[in-house]
């Protein structure tokens, strides 16, 4: 105690342990700053260059500049499909004060049904890169804008941003034409130039949008921007503009397209119309069709499995996938390949009563008259669908040159140019027989195969070509869709064109037309009572095709399938005759037969200069073709 | 027992004894520390200036706190250390009641609690414990004979651990260790042996578990960033990459006053609070942060000869203290935003935007100012 005591008031002592503590600390300190400095010389002068490069990456961003997709027309300049803003709710959570409060607000101001918040709420939470706006909802309407914008002062955070959206003015009638744009999936992702798609969210999935999306599509651009930390662009500081995809003109005529889409009525079936100088693809219309408006915004799942579940098949393109049995609207090529293969000359005199026998079998295939034509030349058994002298044309081709005759002219392969999804129907022949069966051909396929009955399958733009390729005498160009792309005219001759059609003799030609004529214009003629009246001269050829026959235990009563189960009814023709402006094929669907009235009315709208067609653009035909149509 | 405080003049001081005493001393100022803070001040407020987005009501608005600051420390300059010493137990407890307070009315609000509002006042009674725990301690140490004693130590360690609870409790973990940083500065300075030293630095280093299972989830992220900040780049890594990338970026020269990316481009949180001198490393380069360095250092100089130059042990262990923990602020503060040490809030001295740490540092120059310039220069 004593000796602590002496020791309060040791000054010299405590100042002497202070200044020696105060040099330790000066050392430490000394150690410590030059530790900072150290650290500074580190981050500014060594790693000097990673950090600039760190920095300039974080303000400097590359954006793409997404192209502007070109727009479609018709051949007459008639938008088909086009770019219109639509506006998308999106939301930087960081700038959100509450946002269960804001979440609550944006459904009350939308008006979002229950059954969407919970899909809404789980959007807002996505987490990701600070500052980056989440998509809320895509699509708002003028309403929605509209109540966004007056109760923007309670929404700090929620923003509306406009975005560039595919819309087709006439969705339903030109649906299977130009297909439709969607939403880019993992698939297609994985195929498509990153670089060229960055920044764009749509894609074409069938129809002239699918075949023509190079083109559509354009060029990505990128610019080079400065920007904050909440990625909100200060200023440009590169640019190298995206290069707009090219417009397409095509070869649609809306009118007609229009007009062959009402004539169908309803009824499930497909016109194809096609302008046989130049291959021009006038109309396509496959019935019904559907909102390909729905499928840019992003269907719901209701509105697909509706469509999916529809009887009618609305997503079914009829005009190009279609295979049906084409019937006796194969004739006209059957006939010229028998007097090609010189197995019959057009006056030669077959007598039908009322069927057919191969030699040595007792089976007979009938005539659709059950009685008999008697005797039947060519013209007349084109004229009134003779069966029993086709039946007779096909025995002495054999099957083999019956297949080689209907190949020449497109049958059982895909032809057109540019039609995205075309099946090229069946043209049966022994080597397919026997690789798909392992089974021999027999001759009473054959028989089948030359009324276009059997395995013969054929889809309505085959039909329309080839009974263009007819009317050409012969000559090949491929059916397509597009006139022009961009400042490039899509113009025959185009790669890949079939071989023409050889015929010996001009005047075969000619013999298979004035049958043709005769189905219309002829006192026997099947479309007599279509033909008659009319201003020019057509040729034409009509069909029916079973679409199967009743198995043993089905019954035969409800109504749906009675109708479901009448045969498909087939037309053909070209006109004028003398100077093919158009040719048709025509498919409805268990309509039993006494579909020609519609072509009729067709090339009637596109030959005659005071045609509805021609003096209403675009608008529809008024009801007289049901009157026509009962023959 | 009486203290006399003008018992013994130093040795040291006895060459400078004058007749006449300098007009510095009988305004009780020091120039050289007024002149060093000054130029530290005006760096800051050019700094400040450009981090603030040139806004010019921000610098003016710290500016005038700065100036209010510095009249405040000419105040407390004028009050001669024997006063302080008096009013010592006074600071020392009602800073104590006050976190009482705090921490009773944190538990009804729930949370962080650091303030008490007191009318229109807001006060955080922790920063009033940064001055009035060293005080306390050297106030206590005073009457002790010297080095300390197990026994003193034990008075300290409750001196100094039931604030430093308290402020821990709010949960202010920073300035927990601050204050107890500027504790540990007046016992080291006040002689503890080092066998002591020794003992307790293994202590604390065993003491760090029980410190990581007492933290908030919030300050265990902080550590956690600290040791690996690339594992979370968005989200709490992201204070960090952003000030060593502005401050790496700004290389030798900088990138020039105002034109930092970094920081005019708000990739930089707070950067005109606790991360400015990531603001001053990019736009003025090695050369700006050696230059406040040096200013920094300067000022730790001149503050701890101005201790050594102290005539008793209230006065030289408290300025010791407040020399010691100044730089231990700016230590903490440039190692946290270089990336050395983990993310606490504590401000970069003098520069940082913001009123109550300029207050309580210029408290702590004016009390400096008042312990050298209350000397009694006697001639024997």
């Amino acid at each position: 105690m004593r000796k602590r005591r002496e020791n309060v008031k040791n000054h010299e002592r405590e100042v002497r342990v202070f200044r020696n503590r105060s040099l330790v600390a000066v050392l430490i300190i000394a150690l410590m700053a030059g530790g900072l400095l150290a650290r500074l010389v580190y981050l500014q002068v060594i790693e000097h260059d990673v950090f600039i490069t760190r920095s300039d990456s974080n303000r400097m961003r590359v954006e793409p500049l997404p192209p502007r997709r070109g727009l479609i027309y018709d051949r007459n300049g008639k938008l088909l499909a086009e770019n219109r803003p639509t506006y998308n709710l999106t939301i930087v959570r960081e700038r959100v004060d509450d946002l269960d409060t804001t979440l609550q607000r944006l459904i009350d101001i939308l008006d979002l049904p229950e059954s969407e918040v919970d899909a809404f709420r789980a959007r807002s939470l996505q987490r990701q890169r600070p500052y980056q706006p989440a998509l809320l909802m895509s699509d708002l309407s003028e309403d929605q804008i509209a109540r966004l914008a007056v109760n923007r002062y309670l929404l700090s955070g929620v923003e509306v941003e406009a975005q560039l959206m595919r819309y087709y003015p006439d969705p339903i009638v030109m649906s299977h034409v130009l297909g439709y744009v969607g939403r880019i999936n993992t698939e297609e992702l994985a195929e498509l130039d990153p670089g060229n798609y960055a920044g764009t969210h749509f894609i074409g999935k069938t129809g002239v949008e699918s075949t023509y999306e190079d083109q559509l599509h354009g060029k990505a651009g990128l610019r080079k921007v400065e920007t904050n930390a909440r990625g909100r662009v200060l200023r440009e500081l590169d640019r190298d503009p995206a290069e707009p995809g090219k417009d397409i003109e095509l070869t649609i005529d809306s009118r007609l397209q229009h007009m062959a889409y009402d004539l169908l009525d309803g009824r499930r079936g497909a016109i194809v119309a096609i302008q046989p100088k130049t291959g021009d693809i006038l109309a396509m219309v496959s019935a019904p069709g559907f909102d390909i408006n729905k499928f840019v915004t992003g269907i719901s799942y209701k509105d697909y499995q509706a469509l999916q579940n529809n009887l009618d098949l609305p997503l079914y393109n009829r005009a190009v996938r279609g295979q049906y049995p084409p019937g006796s609207t194969v004739k006209p090529f059957e006939a010229l390949g028998a007097l090609q293969n010189g197995v019959v000359k057009p006056n030669d005199i077959i007598y039908d009563p009322g069927y057919f026998q191969l030699p040595n079998d007792t089976r007979r295939y009938h005539n659709w008259l059950r009685w008999g034509h008697g005797r039947v030349d060519l013209e007349r058994a084109l004229e009134v669908s003779n069966n029993t002298y086709f039946y007779t044309m096909a025995y002495r081709l054999g099957i083999d040159r019956l297949s080689e005759t209907m190949h020449e002219f497109g049958f059982g392969e895909v032809t057109s140019l540019d039609v995205q999804g075309a099946l090229p129907g069946l043209m049966p022949s022994r080597e397919w027989k026997r690789e798909k069966y392992n089974q021999a051909w027999y001759p009473g396929e054959t028989l089948s195969a030359g009324i276009g009955q059997g395995y013969f399958m054929a889809t309505p733009l085959q039909l329309a070509t080839a009974t263009a390729t007819l009317a050409n005498h012969g000559h090949w160009v491929r059916p397509h869709l597009a006139k022009q792309v961009g400042d490039e005219a899509i113009e025959p001759p185009f790669a890949g064109t079939k071989p023409d059609v050889q015929i010996d003799h001009a005047r075969w030609w000619e013999d298979v037309y004035e049958g043709m004529e005769a189905v219309l214009h002829g006192s026997e003629g099947t479309a007599r009572k279509v033909g008659a009246g009319m201003q020019y001269e057509m040729a034409a050829k009509t069909g029916t095709a079973q679409v199967f026959s009743l198995g043993q235990n089905q019954k035969y009563d409800a109504d749906e399938l009675t109708e479901r189960l009448r045969d498909h009814a087939l037309f053909i023709g070209f006109a004028p005759v003398d100077d093919p402006q158009i040719a048709i094929a025509v498919i409805v669907e268990n309509a039993g037969g006494g579909v020609s009235g519609l072509g009729r009315e067709l090339t009637d709208a596109w030959l005659l200069p005071d045609s509805e067609l021609k003096n209403q653009p675009g608008t529809t035909v008024n009801e007289e073709v049901e009157s026509i149509d009962g023959d | 027992m009486a203290i006399d405080f003008q018992r013994v003049a130093p040795r040291t001081q006895r060459a400078r004894v004058g007749r006449k005493r300098s007009l510095w001393l009988r305004l009780h100022l020091d120039p050289w520390l007024l002149a060093i803070l000054l130029l530290l001040i005006s760096f800051g407020l050019v700094v400040l200036y450009s981090a603030s987005g040139m806004s010019a009501s921000t610098t003016m608005a710290q500016a005038i706190r700065m100036g209010v600051a510095l009249v405040g420390a000419v105040v407390i300059a004028q009050f001669s250390p024997g006063i302080l010493f008096r009013w010592t137990p006074v600071a020392y407890g009602a800073g104590l009641l006050m976190l009482v307070a705090v921490e009773i009315m944190g538990d009804i609000g729930m949370g962080a609690q650091r303030w008490l509002e007191i009318g229109p006042l807001r006060f955080q009674p922790s920063e009033l414990m940064k001055i009035a725990m060293p005080m306390m301690l050297a106030a206590y140490l005073h009457r002790r004979p010297l080095p300390p004693t197990w026994r003193d130590l034990v008075v300290c360690a409750v001196i100094v651990g039931v604030p430093v609870l308290l402020i821990a409790r709010q949960p202010d973990l920073g300035t927990s260790l601050l204050v107890t940083c500027a504790a540990v500065f007046v016992i080291l300075l006040a002689g503890l042996s080092w066998k002591f030293i020794l003992a307790l630095a293994g202590l604390a280093g065993a003491a760090m578990p029980m410190l990581w299972i007492s933290m908030h989830d919030y300050q265990r992220q902080r550590v956690l960033t600290f040791l690996n900040p690339e594992s979370d780049p968005l989200g709490a890594g992201w204070n960090i990459i952003q000030s060593k990338t502005a401050i790496g970026s700004g290389g030798i020269e900088g990138k020039g006053w105002g034109l930092g990316t970094q920081s005019q481009l708000e990739f930089l949180p707070e950067r005109h609070t606790d991360f400015i001198v990531a603001v001053l490393g990019e736009e003025f380069g090695l050369i700006g942060m050696s230059t406040i360095l040096v200013l920094y250092l300067l000022l730790v100089s001149r503050g701890l000869v101005m201790a050594n130059n102290a005539q008793d042990t209230y006065g030289r262990l408290l300025a010791g203290s407040i020399v010691l923990t100044f730089f231990i602020y700016v230590f903490v503060n440039i190692g946290m935003v270089t990336g050395i040490l983990p993310v606490v809030g504590v401000p970069l001295p003098l520069v940082s935007y913001g009123g109550t740490s300029s207050v309580t540092l210029m408290a702590g120059f004016g009390i400096l100012m008042s312990i050298h310039t209350h000397r009694r220069l006697l001639t024997h």
